[in-house]
């Protein structure tokens, strides 16, 4: 019995204390709030996202995809939202939006596989490790032991933050199918994996009964969701967010945002479809008066190149703005602007936040989980989440 | 004199490799190097030592496909002039004619994986379309996705070198990897990246600056956008000195990619992977090494390489038995193939692969598909077992498919432009299409020939001893769904 079984198993002991971490760890299972991460998959492009239209060098760099000031939202003397976005300027209006500019790492790598291994696994940028931030998270402080699943990963693409072998994660399409096809799977719990991958077949199994009691569907919602894919996920998180038993996190995913040529439609499509969707899931968690304790963050690997390149779109590049919304985020503008007088030997500006620092946020004051052991080291939170 | 021969000859089978590779060899090689195995493809190797069997392998290997491709393959190219004003006048016809092809095109090459007499030919095509990873998702032309897996296929058992050169002018490459509109003025890194990054040396052995400048050398790789053929362009190249790992020049892409292949780094790292795909998830340095020697001093043929990999220790290592997951196209191949089904349609073939995360033509990006553990979370393996459970059972397969999500049709559609039109034709393509993949165990018995053992179906169905014990009394169709629904059957 490893310590996360035992603390899973003393919780059903009433009187079982006497562990030093036990009781700072009960204090957290009173509530876990829900947090729903949005990956930007292939490195979205922050700089025409979170526009600096009040910057010269920003017009200059993108003769052809600087988005014309006059088109931008205005969120502040110097920063606008892409046109796309407009479904969330209502979540701006409302100050429940907070735009996080400058995300970043130092010594950036600018491979898109090596990139967003070290956001997933919170690393730094020359250290491997195998877990993601939030399995190693819920590892020092475990979700409540009621819980349907530690997370769940919408879609298919890898369990990124939550991937390692003591996260009670799952990956779905949508719950209804998951409970549907879960009596395939069989309860066989004493069954041992005579290799590595015979073992994990045999985890995510067990993963999958364990779950599958415990998910509920078809919560109806007023809210439209969007059409599209993006859209579906959107309602899907909305399901998971509704159902009886806890979940942590919920990861949903949009892209490519690599767009590396003829960027300008295929970008305001996706920001569309990520403005619409989660417009459209703020407003069926609002319906089911769980906006106030939902956070939503998006992420990904590094943002884009600001001098556009020859092919009508951007090459890799490394800081980033990015988005956290909800009820209980206290809106405006986190970080700095993108420091276009100071790019790099590859022309890639500074980072201002410490991607560490944006996960501190999340752990420290959305889950009240001390955060340097998870993320090797003291990262301070931003001040984003309303106390 | 007759005595001592006879001795020797009874002595000769005892000598190192000359032993019959037995049945259980012979379904782990064949398994190994294609896509499962029938009960007499496994008995006629099963009598042949191991070289014997390798060479039968490596002699049976094919340059093109046995199966006539898709009709639109070879209608006249569109110039991109028009495709640009059909795709402005009628987003939608030309979206799904998009998908329509792509689907076609799936299907036709898991046609040619159940049809060929060489399954290691389109095993090896799908290993060089993996480490070559291009996406219809971005290339969109589905003839173009066609000749890419032409050259893929000249070259899976032919010259790694050759294809490496023939990749790096391939039009759907240039347009991929964003090379074909590189031009001097502002070099498009894409390419110079992951040629080095993915393609031949892995992470951790060249600099940004050695992208950079490959970068620059790669300019004027391009298309000629009437005929969709390459094209070198004069005016996009940058003729100047360039320095890429060391070596200095007026240096052209050509000579980039053959500095490349000069490193030691490239051979180790393609021998790895193919240790990778092979034998087990966790290479053997030493033995890497050695392969990667083989290689070089073949000048980058594949066969001396794969032969050696296939004659290794490692490779026949019962440690190594059921140590590789299936991949979605093993499994659903696999089992079409070693339970003799024979559906009418096998575009459902496709969109089940893409369901569990191998979406043919179409890999998540130009790392392609993680695999190994990675294809098992909880919801590709409910699927697997899902289909699994529907070819042997009969079930509401085709309704789960149907779910709008975007791992499944809507990603064989291309998820990127999913709309409601195609998803619901798809679903009922679905629909009518899994009829014919039921599995005919009275059949299927009758090709098994002779009165067996029940017990005997594990080794032919299972890589190892099944997880969970088989209920005795079961008659042989039973007993097959009964192993085919344990966890072992997800390895190979």
């Amino acid at each position: 019995m490893d310590r996360r079984d035992f603390l899973r198993f003393s919780a059903l002991v009433p009187f079982a204390v006497g562990v030093s971490g036990l009781a700072r760890a009960a204090s957290a299972w009173a509530e876990r709030r829900l947090l729903v991460l949005v990956e930007l998959k292939g490195g979205n492009d922050g700089l025409n996202t979170v526009v600096p239209y009040a910057d010269p060098r920003y017009a200059e760099l993108r003769p052809r995809l600087a988005i014309p000031r006059d088109q931008v939202l205005r969120i502040s003397e110097q920063a606008g939202l892409h046109p796309s976005l407009a479904a969330l300027h209502p979540a701006w209006e409302a100050g429940q939006l907070a735009v996080v500019q400058g995300v970043g790492y130092p010594d950036p790598n600018l491979s898109h596989f090596r990139s967003i291994e070290i956001w997933d696994t919170a690393s730094r940028s020359n250290e491997y490790l195998d877990e993601g931030w939030l399995a190693r998270a819920f590892e020092r402080s475990p979700c409540p032991a009621s819980y349907a699943a530690d997370g769940v990963v919408v879609g298919t693409g890898g369990m990124g933050p939550l991937a390692g072998r003591s996260a009670r994660s799952i990956a779905l399409a949508s719950p209804e199918q998951f409970v549907r096809n879960a009596r395939l799977a069989r309860p066989e719990p004493a069954r041992a994996g005579r290799n590595a991958a015979l073992a994990h077949i045999l985890r995510v199994e067990n993963e999958v009964l364990a779950s599958a009691e415990r998910l509920h569907a078809g919560r109806a919602f007023a809210t439209q969701f969007p059409q599209g894919p993006f859209g579906y996920a959107a309602g899907t998180a909305a399901q998971l967010a509704a159902n009886p038993a806890g979940i942590a996190v919920v990861r949903l995913s949009l892209g490519s945002f690599d767009t590396h040529a003829n960027q300008q439609g295929v970008h305001a499509n996706l920001l569309r479809q990520l403005g619409e969707g989660l417009a459209s899931l703020r407003s069926a968690l609002v319906e089911i008066g769980r906006w106030d304790s939902t956070l939503v963050a998006t992420y990904a690997e590094f943002g884009r190149r600001p001098r556009e390149n020859d092919s009508g779109g951007t090459d890799h590049g490394t800081a980033s703005a990015h988005f956290v919304l909800g009820g209980a985020v206290r809106g405006g503008l986190y970080g700095a602007p993108p420091a276009l007088d100071r790019l790099d030997g590859n022309g890639n500006p500074p980072h201002a936040v410490d991607f560490r620092a944006y996960y501190a946020t999340v752990l420290e004051r959305w889950w009240n989980i001390d955060s340097r052991d998870v993320l090797g080291g003291r990262f301070r939170p931003l001040e984003l989440v309303k106390t | 004199m007759r005595i001592p021969i006879a001795i020797l000859a009874l002595l000769a089978p005892l000598a190192a490799g000359a032993v019959p590779i037995g049945y259980d060899g012979a379904r782990h090689l064949l398994d190994r190097a294609g896509f499962g195995a029938t009960d007499a493809e496994i008995r006629e190797y099963a009598a042949l030592d191991r070289r014997e069997a390798v060479d039968r392998l490596l002699a049976g290997a094919r340059t093109e496909a046995l199966t006539p491709p898709p009709a639109f393959v070879h209608e006249p190219f569109v110039p991109v002039r028009e495709l640009r004003a059909m795709a402005k006048n009628d987003p939608k016809a030309f979206r799904g004619e998009i998908v329509r092809q792509g689907l076609e095109l799936r299907a036709w090459w898991i046609g040619e994986m159940l049809a060929t007499p060489s399954p290691l030919t389109e095993r090896m095509t799908l290993f060089w379309h993996n480490h070559f990873a291009t996406s219809q998702q971005k290339v969109k032309l589905a003839q173009l996705m066609y000749r890419q897996n032409v050259l893929l296929r000249r070259e899976a058992l032919g010259n790694f070198g050759a294809l490496l050169h023939g990749v790096a002018k391939d039009p759907a490459m240039l347009i991929y990897l964003d090379n074909a509109r590189s031009r001097r003025e502002a070099p498009n890194e894409n390419f110079a990246r992951e040629v080095m990054e993915l393609f031949t040396l892995g992470v951790g052995h060249y600099g940004e600056r050695d992208v950079k400048e490959a970068a620059r050398a790669f300019t004027g790789f391009s298309l000629d956008p009437d005929t969709g053929a390459y094209r070198y362009r004069p005016f996009f190249h940058d003729p100047g000195e360039k320095t890429v790992l060391g070596v200095s020049g007026r240096l052209d892409g050509d000579q980039v990619i053959d500095i490349l292949l000069a490193r030691p780094e490239t051979a180790r790292f393609v021998a790895a992977k193919l240790w990778r795909e092979f034998v087990s998830p966790t290479p053997d340095e030493a033995v890497v090494e050695r392969w990667a020697a083989v290689f070089r001093g073949a000048h980058y043929e594949v066969k001396p390489l794969l032969r050696a990999i296939f004659l290794s220790d490692a490779f026949w290592d019962p440690a190594n038995r059921a140590s590789l997951v299936k991949s979605p196209v093993d499994l659903v191949v696999g089992t079409l193939r070693t339970f003799d089904v024979h559906p009418a349609d096998l575009r459902p073939a496709a969109v089940a692969c893409a369901a569990f995360g191998q979406n043919l033509f179409a890999p998540p990006n130009v790392k392609g598909w993680p695999g190994g553990d990675a294809w098992i979370d909880t919801a590709t393996l409910l699927g697997r077992k899902e289909f699994v459970d529907r070819v042997f059972r009969g079930s509401a397969f085709m309704e789960s498919l149907s779910a709008p999500d975007d791992g499944g049709m809507r990603q064989a559609g291309m998820q990127a432009q999913a709309a409601p039109g195609p998803g619901a034709r798809l679903e009922r393509l679905m629909e009518v299409g899994m009829g014919s993949y039921t599995f005919n165990a009275a059949r299927w018995s009758r090709s098994l020939g002779a009165t067996r053992d029940p017990a005997e179906l594990d080794r032919l169905v299972l890589a190892a001893d099944p997880a969970d014990p088989v209920p005795a009394g079961l008659d042989a169709a039973a007993r097959v769904r009964a192993l085919a629904s344990d966890p072992v059957y997800q390895l190979k």
